[in-house]
């Protein structure tokens, strides 16, 4: 907008509030009508939906889910959808950040006079398009499970193995399932494919210890697990390193 | 500016002058029921001789707002009265609430929800009022953004309404910790790594979140100190300074009008 432009938009303004009404008590009437309806709304939600707790937080076990709020699953999909490892940052924190710069300056950058939406093809399709994507985002990552259970069958040497073997490859199994792994990592058919890499051959990648080392000290956003307690560990550690 | 009712002229308190006499009530002696009856105008007007507050109050409210303005307009007041109805609920829930991650907090939040009159309730109320609010404030961006509010002059009110929205996610990220089951450790466990991956700032930002480089018994107090006094605090003021450009600078008439009123100045041109 030009000094002419500026100008202008205030003495059309300034007529337009000057043909207006008082904020009092008309659009106070509109809010306060608002305002009930948001209460009542809350109110609903809060008697019909309640306030559930789940089991008290375990930085040692099993059966977690790592999720966040619902408004933050479009966040969560863009990090199972950007898969390369070398990626991860670009997609948690790049995308985020670069999506609020735009936002801040948008008042910058888009300084044309024109208001009317349908003038502003680009600003309005750029709106559209945004919001039809975080609704699909938020919608895909509301639907992606986290399972509990691995189903898939036990390779043929661990069979033939038996024994402790067969023992320690059936409880990490079981830990694995119950420890919210899947919910970042696939192993055969199971879980998400993202943010972290399938784990379906990792034992053809990553030696035992190399296993053993990402659990206690993984790179971010995978969680530590040092604490789980020393005999569930060796399962897990067990298990992996069986996935050939 | 409008024209504006004028107030009646502040009194000089009644034992220094005597109110001048009114028609048929003899020399002026004012019976105590009068006083009771004036006693609400006079203590209105006491505050505002000293405060001039009432010269604020009429430009707040007896503002002109344009013609046309219309539902999408009350989305931004909606969003206030869901951050007050948090503020309020949260204060309840801060009275029983302890954050000790040792147990404390956990068994505290059980407590509320169990055992406290109404604690479920006012609980669900603050759980529930904190995705209205989110998504009331996505609304009123998307009302702003569609109507070109933003641009001249309401540049900075947009800015603020950035940070509004930045302050109003992290409120939701960290009161998501302190019921400190296992969804709000595990789920915060991953949101902090994911800070951790940040550029320059990220390895810092996520060892001050956590308090040190373990997510320990510090984390859950800092979450509770910046859910609870910081950021509310940061909001309600930016809140404030919103409001006061929104009232300075007045509503954006709905883009539309712009050309009804062109054709209607053509006509007294002609
Ligand atoms: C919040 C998501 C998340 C959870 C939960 C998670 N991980 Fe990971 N994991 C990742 C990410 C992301 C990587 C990739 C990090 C990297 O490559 O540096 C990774 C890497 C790994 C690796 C190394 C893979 C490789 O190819 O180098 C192993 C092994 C692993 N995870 C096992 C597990 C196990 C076992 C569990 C459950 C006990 C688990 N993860 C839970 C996200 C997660
Ligand atoms: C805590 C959150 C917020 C509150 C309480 C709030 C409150 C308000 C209120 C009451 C108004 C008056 C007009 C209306 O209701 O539409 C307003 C106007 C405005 N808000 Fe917000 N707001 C918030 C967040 C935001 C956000 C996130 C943005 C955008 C990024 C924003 C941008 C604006 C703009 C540009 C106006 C001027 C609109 C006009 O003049 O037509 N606000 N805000």
């Amino acid at each position: 907008m030009n000094k002419r432009e500026k100008e202008a938009y205030l003495r059309d303004y300034a007529i337009l509030k000057a043909k207006g009404k008082p904020f009092f008590p008309y659009a106070v009437a509109k809010d306060g009508a608002m305002a009930c309806v948001v209460m009542a709304v809350i109110i609903t939600m809060s008697l019909v939906l309640g306030a559930e707790l789940g089991s008290k937080a375990n930085p040692t076990t099993t059966t977690y889910v790592p999720r966040p709020e619902w408004y933050f699953f479009f966040l969560f999909e863009v990090l199972r959808v950007i898969k390369p490892p070398s990626l991860v940052p670009l997609a948690t924190i790049g995308v985020p950040t670069l999506a609020m710069i735009l936002l801040f300056l948008l008042p910058f950058y888009d300084r044309g006079p024109e208001r009317r939406p349908e003038r502003r093809p680009i600003a309005t399709v750029t709106g559209i398009v945004v919001i039809a994507a975080m609704a699909f985002l938020t919608y895909e990552g509301a639907n992606a499970g986290s399972p509990t259970a691995i189903e898939m069958p036990t390779p043929a040497h661990v069979v033939k193995a038996g024994g402790a073997t067969l023992g320690e490859y059936e409880a990490g199994k079981l830990v694995v399932a119950q420890s919210g792994c899947l919910a970042c990592h696939k192993i055969g058919e199971n879980g998400n494919s993202g943010p972290g890499p399938d784990l379906t051959h990792i034992a053809s990648r990553l030696p035992r210890q190399g296993i053993a080392r990402t659990l206690v000290n993984p790179t971010a956003p995978m969680p530590s697990f040092k604490n789980l307690p020393p005999q569930k560990f060796k399962s897990v550690v067990e298990f992996l390193s069986q996935l050939k | 500016m409008p024209r504006l009712p004028k107030l009646p002229s502040p009194p000089v308190p009644g034992p220094l002058k005597a109110p001048p006499p009114r028609p048929g009530e003899g020399n002026g002696a004012v019976g105590p029921l009068e006083e009771a009856k004036e006693a609400g105008i006079t203590v209105v007007d006491w505050v505002d001789e000293r405060t001039s507050l009432s010269g604020a109050g009429r430009w707040l409210m007896f503002r002109k707002v344009p013609k046309g303005t219309n539902w999408f307009y009350t989305l931004g007041s909606a969003t206030m009265f869901a951050f007050l109805s948090q503020a309020v609920t949260g204060v309840f829930l801060a009275m029983y609430y302890r954050p000790d991650p040792s147990g404390g907090a956990y068994e505290s939040i059980r407590h509320v929800t169990n055992d406290v009159f109404l604690g479920q309730f006012v609980r669900g109320m603050h759980k529930w009022g904190s995705s209205v609010m989110v998504i009331l404030v996505f609304l009123h961006m998307g009302r702003t953004f569609f109507f070109g509010a933003y641009k001249y002059p309401r540049e900075l009110n947009w800015v603020i309404g950035v940070v509004l929205l930045i302050l109003t996610m992290t409120m939701s990220f960290t009161g998501y910790l302190l019921p400190f089951d296992q969804r709000a450790y595990w789920a915060t466990i991953v949101g902090v790594n994911i800070n951790g991956t940040g550029p320059l700032i990220g390895p810092y930002l996520s060892d001050f979140l956590r308090g040190g480089s373990e997510f320990g018994a510090t984390t859950l107090s800092r979450f509770y100190a910046i859910h609870m006094l910081l950021v509310p605090g940061l909001l309600a003021a930016l809140i404030g300074a919103h409001l006061y450009l929104v009232a300075k600078l007045g509503t954006t008439a709905p883009p539309w009008l712009k050309a009804e009123k062109r054709a209607e100045l053509h006509e007294a041109e002609v």
